[in-house]
C-alpha cells in the first residue's frame, strides 16, 4: 500500500547513493576498511587479514552440505521460558523474524562430497548463539540420532554462551549436550567440531571442546571467558592474538586451522579417513 | 528451617565472613582423611582440595571447592576460583574413585572458574568440558553438594552427579547475580533484582529438577552452629551413599543421563 510505495522510494534513493559511496566492511581483528563488496563477494574473508566473517546459519549449509542434501531435524522445538524471564518470549520472537531461524541452531543430517553425516550448525545473529532448552535438546538429539545410525557429526559452533534469559537450565545444557557427545564417543563415533566465530563460554566449555579432531577458521575468537571479564578482573590488557583460533591451536586445543574454501573438502577427507564413504543409495 | 528467606537474604547470608568451608566440615563429617594434591600434568591447585577419606566405615573420594576464611587464605585458593589445573586435578581423583570403586562426594562452593591469561592458555574450556563429560560416565556414584555458591560452568565440573543437595541457602546459578545484571542490563547496580528474579535458590533447584535434596541449616544460616550443620550433612551422606552404592551401576548411570538430559523448556 502507500507505505509499501514509500519502501520502494526510499530504496531507491538509498541504492542510489551507494554508487557514489560503496558500503564499507571494518575488520574487526585487523580494524582495516575494505568495500563491504568484496568482502562479500569472498565469503565474508576480510580481504586484508584473512579474518573469517560470521555466516548465517543457512548460508554455512549451503557452502558445507552437497545440493539438496540436506534434511533438517527437530525443526519444530520452541523455547519455553523456564525462569519466567521479562520480554525473553518477544525477544524470541524478534530473533526468529530477523533471522527466518527458529533457535540459534539448525540439526539435521547431510552428506558432504558424498559422506552421510549429522551436520549442526549455529547462528550467532539469533541472540548471539546462546545455548538455552532448545540449543541443548537439538544438539543432544542430534548426538543421539548419529548415535543410533552409526554417523559422524559436523558441528560448526559459534556462540556468545550460555542463554542467560534462561538462568540455570541454559547452564544444565551444558551436562545435557556434553553427555550426548560421550555417548556417541564412547560408541566409536567420530566428532568434529568446527570453531567459528565466536566461539565462547558455555559452549566452549561443553561440545565445542568435545571432539576427536577440533578445527577452526581462520582468526576466529575462540575463548571461555570473555576479554572484558578477563580485563576487569586481571586490571591488565590482553596480549595480542589473545584468544583467536591461532592462539588456541598454539596452546594445543585445536588441531588444525581451515580455510573456508577448503573447509568441505578437508571435511569430506576425514570423514572417508575414518571409515564414513559414501551414502549407499 | 528458617522462614522464607529472599533470594538476596539468602546471597548475604552465603557471604557471611564465618560461613563454614570444606576444612571446617571435614574432621566433623569424615574419619582417615588423607589429602591428595596435584593433576600430575602441571600443578596443585589449592582451589580444588581432594582426598580420600571414610564416611562411617565407607572409603570415599572428596573433591571440593575451597574457600578462605580470611585474607591469606582467600589468597592461597585464589578465593575458590580454580585454573584449569584445579579441573584436571579433580578428574585424576576422580578416575582414581572409579578405579578403587569408591563413591564420589563433591563439595560445591565458588564463585566461578577464573578469569584470566593464563587461565585461558591452559584451557579452561577444555577443562571444564572434559570434566562434564567424563562424570557423565564414571563408574561410581557421585553425590554433589553445594555448600554456599555455585556459579556457571566453574561449578557444573564438579556437579554432574547422581545426586545433587543444596545448603538451605545454597544458591546456583549460570552466572553470579552482578554479572547477570552487567550483562543483561548493562548496569550492575541491579544486582539485588537480579538475584530476585534469576531463580537461584535451593528451592528453585528442587522445583526445576537441578537438585533432589536441600540440607536444612541451623537458625541464622550455617555459620551459628557448625556441628548441626556437619551432623545434617552426614546424616544425609550416610542415607544417600549407601542407597547409591547399592544400585546396578548401568542403571545409576542411566538414571545420572537421565537426569541432566530431561531438564529444559520447550515445545514441540
Amino acid at each position: 500500500m502507500l507505505e509499501d510505495f514509500f519502501k520502494v522510494v526510499k530504496k531507491r534513493f538509498n541504492d542510489g547513493d551507494d554508487e557514489y559511496k560503496p558500503p564499507m566492511f571494518k575488520c574487526p581483528r585487523c580494524q582495516e576498511l575494505s568495500p563491504l563488496i568484496q568482502y562479500e563477494e569472498r565469503r565474508r574473508i576480510c580481504p586484508k587479514c584473512g579474518y573469517h566473517g560470521r555466516l548465517s546459519a543457512q548460508e554455512r549449509i549451503a557452502i558445507t552440505a552437497d545440493k539438496d542434501s540436506f534434511r533438517e531435524l527437530d525443526s519444530k522445538l520452541r523455547s519455553g521460558n523456564p525462569i519466567n524471564f521479562p520480554e525473553y518470549e518477544s525477544k524470541l520472537r524478534q530473533s526468529s523474524e530477523s533471522t527466518g531461524l527458529s533457535e540459534a541452531i539448525i540439526t539435521g543430517t547431510a552428506t558432504i562430497k558424498g559422506s552421510e553425516c549429522v551436520l549442526g550448525v549455529m547462528d550467532s545473529r539469533f541472540l548471539m548463539g546462546s545455548m538455552g532448552s532448545v540449543v541443548g535438546e537439538k544438539v543432544a538429539r542430534a548426538f543421539e540420532y548419529a548415535t543410533e545410525h552409526n554417523l559422524p557429526v559436523v558441528m560448526f559452533t559459534c556462540s556468545g554462551g550460555a542463554r542467560m534469559q534462561e538462568g540455570i537450565v541454559s547452564l544444565m545444557q551444558m551436562a545435557k549436550t556434553s553427555g550426548a557427545v560421550k555417548l556417541h564417543s564412547d560408541n566409536g563415533g567420530l566428532y568434529i567440531p568446527v570453531l567459528t566465530d565466536p566461539t565462547t563460554g558455555g559452549v566452549t566449555a561443553s561440545f565445542a571442546s568435545l571432539g576427536d579432531i577440533i578445527i577452526a577458521e581462520p582468526k576466529v575468537l575462540v575463548g571461555f571467558a570473555g576479554r572484558r571479564v578477563i580485563e576487569d578482573t586481571i586490571r591488565q590488557r590482553l596480549p595480542e592474538g589473545f584468544q583467536l583460533a591461532e592462539f588456541q591451536q598454539d596452546k594445543g586445543f585445536v588441531d588444525m586451522i581451515v580455510e573456508r574454501r577448503k573447509m568441505r573438502s578437508v571435511l569430506s577427507h576425514l570423514l572417508k579417513l575414518h571409515g564414513y564413504n559414501k551414502k549407499e543409495v | 528451617m528458617d522462614e522464607k528467606k529472599t533470594a538476596w537474604e539468602r546471597l548475604q547470608l552465603i557471604h557471611v565472613k564465618d560461613r563454614p568451608t570444606i576444612r571446617e566440615y571435614i574432621p566433623l563429617i569424615f574419619t582417615d582423611y588423607y589429602e591428595m594434591h596435584g593433576d600430575r600434568l602441571f600443578g596443585d591447585d589449592k582451589a580444588i582440595f581432594g582426598g580420600i577419606a571414610r564416611l562411617n566405615n565407607i572409603p570415599v573420594t572428596i573433591i571440593s571447592m575451597v574457600k578462605g576464611r580470611n585474607i591469606n587464605e582467600n589468597k592461597e585458593c585464589n578465593f575458590a576460583m580454580p585454573h584449569p589445573e584445579g579441573y584436571r586435578k579433580a578428574l585424576r581423583l576422580a578416575r582414581q574413585a572409579e578405579k578403587f570403586h569408591r563413591p564420589i562426594i563433591c563439595f560445591i562452593d565458588t564463585p566461578g572458574a577464573f578469569c584470566g591469561i593464563a587461565a585461558e592458555e591452559r584451557g579452561m574450556g577444555e577443562a571444564i568440558a572434559k570434566n562434564i563429560a567424563e562424570f557423565m560416565t564414571l563408574r561410581t556414584p557421585i553425590i554433589s553438594i553445594v555448600l554456599g555458591e555455585a556459579g556457571s560452568g566453574g561449578a557444573l565440573a564438579l556437579g554432574v552427579c547422581d545426586e545433587l543437595a543444596m545448603l538451605e541457602n545454597a544458591q546456583y546459578s549460570v552466572l553470579s547475580p552482578r554479572g547477570f545484571a552487567s550483562i543483561l542490563w548493562k548496569d550492575a547496580s541491579r544486582e539485588q533484582e537480579a538475584c530476585e528474579i534469576m531463580r537461584i535458590t535451593a528451592e528453585d533447584m528442587v522445583e526445576m529438577g537441578v537438585a533432589e535434596a536441600i540440607i536444612e541449616e541451623p537458625l541464622g544460616g550455617a555459620h551459628n552452629d557448625i556441628d548441626k550443620i556437619s551432623e545434617n550433612i552426614k546424616e544425609y551422606l550416610s542415607k544417600k551413599i549407601p542407597e547409591k552404592c547399592q544400585k546396578d551401576i548401568d542403571v545409576l548411570l542411566k538414571e545420572r543421563y537421565t537426569k541432566f538430559r530431561k531438564i529444559g523448556e520447550f515445545t514441540e
